[in-house]
């Protein structure tokens, strides 16, 4: 599948062919390098390298005390990253699986976001939370949700999905860099995925959505694995004459409210795509946005396409039925704009 | 013992003792909005352990935080200005009675979750560890926290990378209504350390020299960074889970027998015993700390109350 690459990179700048996770442990490697406060922690990360092989060699290179292998004790470790973020260490706890957070839950929700604001902005929580989610693994119902919309309901959370290389690795560097607790998803099956990624420091600021695609048809508004779909399903409607813009989030806390209502006002309709559960996603909440501050220059009403109201299931063409595929979204958007 | 240090600790425990009538006092009047749980009763846990502890050293602490607070050197003003929703509060109306901090002085916050501050402390220690820092933190948590998983977690942690970390559990006798009988099938809490391969230890929470002594050792041991301690302290707490608490499962009779050994009896007469100070001299201290108390609420009650334009840019540190 064809990526079109918009690095943030100044003009100019080198960039080398990356995976998905080669492009993470660039940022990783960069940020432990710069910056002695920063540490890794998190299960089987050390000489194994993670369970996507996001850390590998990164033990090897900055040693057991920067690159910490821990017991399965999700909450506790969670809640260890808290307290070594109030303290003066900026910490990279990784979460196997983004469906494994419910253990760790009430340290990401009641410590971790809150601290600062309940304790009226005594003490920041600079932590980056990295996990990854979705479907398309046959890892079945546990280990492959995509729960961003549990963290975005959060206030004091910033919730960032890359789906590029080069923005997986401006956006987790920018995170590591970030004062607040950064709730870092990626998708399993992204972390192959290759594309040009810019060498050296490569920051993409938090809050700035990208237009991975420009058009005038239509917008769609979409993230992480989803934006892959979405620009083959662009393709696809070009060549019936259809010409859609496709915006990928990056960050869905803080939202780009601007850039997603700035397309919308050109195109005058608007799709938005996530493979999570459509019922409660954040889809709504971009719809809703959309309905709420560009009603007058809509032509359709906002569309929303996500997951079915199911467990991810095992099978393969069962997990293909329950989330948005490109065949979907080119329906859809067919629908929208006929 | 010393003079200087026996008389700072009986202070400390006046001080709380003080400030939690007068708190209630408050409460009575309509003054203070939501919720109060009282420490009184606990008095020489917070006193014993934080006596070794210098304003670098971090806390976590609880629900029934103010001792925790005012051992770790909070002004009781701002603390007092806090529960009134004032400006001047610690968190500036915005954590109340059970969320109050002072990161100028290594209090990383009271918590409203029970055993939410423990892996938090754990963190701190690794901060500590981890930058070479001669620093320990301390959890306080009670016997409620001690079911949580979260201390379970974080002391298999802190045990495993030997951090300097002290475990302080304040066996209240209740978790919230519950009592410890019926939430542990074993009588020496202290037990649980044994699991997790650092020592635990047991000691009269109401005897400011047991709590001191006993903190003394494990803090010492976690700055020679030979890792945690659990210090469970056997106490009690006087008033109910939280104000207005009817109290229905517990007795008159349990509670005058705990009475019976008040912290700050035992401590007024350990130091005369001693002739560390005279009742004199304990008085005054007495006189001062109500001053200082009414100097507090005098300040509370003349603070601008919290404004709320601010709310939204407090979440986060960078926009």
């Amino acid at each position: 599948m064809q990526v079109r690459e918009r690095p943030e990179a100044t003009p100019g700048t080198a960039t080398r062919e990356l995976t998905y996770a080669e492009a993470l442990r660039d940022a990783l490697r960069g940020e432990l390098a710069r910056d002695e406060r920063v540490l890794v922690f998190g299960e089987d990360i050390a000489q194994h390298g993670g369970a996507f092989q996001v850390t590998a060699g990164l033990y090897a290179e900055f040693g057991p005390t920067r690159v910490r292998n821990t017991p399965i004790s999700e909450l506790g470790i969670v809640g260890m990253a808290v307290g070594a973020a109030l303290t003066g260490l900026r910490p990279v706890v990784e979460l196997m699986y983004v469906d494994f957070s419910g253990l760790a839950m009430d340290q990401v929700v009641n410590q971790a976001a809150q601290n600062r604001f309940m304790f009226g902005g005594q003490a920041s929580v600079p932590m980056v939370l990295r996990t990854q989610g979705g479907s398309g693994r046959g890892n079945a119902a546990q280990h492959s949700k995509s729960l961003e919309a549990w963290f975005t309901h959060v206030a004091g959370l910033k919730v960032v999905m890359p789906s590029t290389p080069a923005d997986a690795k401006g956006l987790l560097a920018a995170a590591i860099r970030d004062d607040d607790p950064v709730i870092f998803i990626e998708h399993k099956l992204l972390y192959r995925s290759k594309g040009p990624v810019p060498e050296g420091e490569h920051l993409v600021p938090l809050g700035v959505a990208d237009v991975k695609r420009p058009g005038r048809d239509l917008t769609i508004v979409t993230w992480s694995r989803e934006t892959l779909f979405a620009l083959e399903a662009a393709t696809q409607l070009a060549n019936d004459g259809i010409e859609a813009e496709v915006i990928d989030l990056r960050t869905l806390v803080p939202l780009d409210r601007e850039r997603v209502l700035g397309s919308v006002r050109r195109t005058h309709r608007a799709l938005v795509v996530h493979e999570a559960v459509r019922r409660g996603g954040y889809g709504a909440e971009i719809a809703a946005t959309i309905a709420e501050e560009a009603f007058d220059d809509l032509d359709a009403p906002p569309k929303r396409l996500g997951g079915l109201e199911t467990p991810i299931p095992y099978a393969a063409h069962l997990e293909r039925a329950v989330v948005p595929q490109v065949d979907d979204i080119v329906r859809v958007a067919k629908e929208l704009v006929g | 013992m010393d003079r200087q240090p026996a008389l700072a600790m009986y202070q400390t425990m006046r001080t709380v003792r003080r400030f939690e009538q007068r708190a209630t006092q408050l409460f009575g009047e309509n003054k203070i909005w939501g919720t109060i749980h009282s420490y009184a009763g606990q008095e020489a846990v917070a006193a014993g352990v934080c006596a070794h502890l210098r304003d670098e050293d971090w806390i976590t602490s609880t629900h029934r935080g103010h001792g925790h607070c005012i051992a770790k050197g909070a002004d009781v003003g701002r603390m007092f200005a806090e529960l009134l929703g004032r400006e001047t509060g610690y968190c500036r109306g915005r954590g109340g009675s059970m969320h109050i901090a002072d990161t100028s002085k290594g209090n990383l916050g009271a918590n409203g979750i029970v055993g939410g501050g423990i892996p938090i402390a754990v963190g701190a220690g690794l901060t500590a560890k981890q930058l070479g820092q001669d620093r320990v933190a301390v959890a306080f948590f009670g016997d409620g926290g001690l079911n949580q998983g979260s201390f379970h977690e974080a002391a298999n942690l802190a045990a495993i990378w030997r951090l300097p970390v002290l475990f302080v559990c304040e066996n209240n006798q209740y978790a919230e209504t519950n009592p410890v009988k019926d939430a542990f099938l074993i009588e020496d809490l202290s037990q649980r350390a044994v699991a997790y391969g650092m020592p635990g230890v047991r000691v009269d929470g109401q005897d400011i020299r047991a709590t001191y002594d006993a903190a003394g050792e494990a803090v010492a041991r976690a700055r020679r960074g030979d890792g945690p301690t659990l210090l469970v302290a056997e106490t009690y707490r006087y008033e109910g889970h939280y104000y207005g608490d009817p109290q229905v499962y517990r007795t008159k009779d349990e509670i005058e027998t705990w009475r019976s050994r008040d912290p700050l009896v035992i401590a007024r007469s350990w130091i005369v015993g001693e002739r560390l100070a005279t009742e004199a001299d304990l008085d005054a201290i007495d006189r001062a700390v109500d001053e200082e108390i009414e100097r507090g609420v005098r300040f509370a009650d003349e603070s601008p109350p919290a404004s709320p334009i601010r709310l939204p840019e407090d979440v986060y540190a960078s926009a």
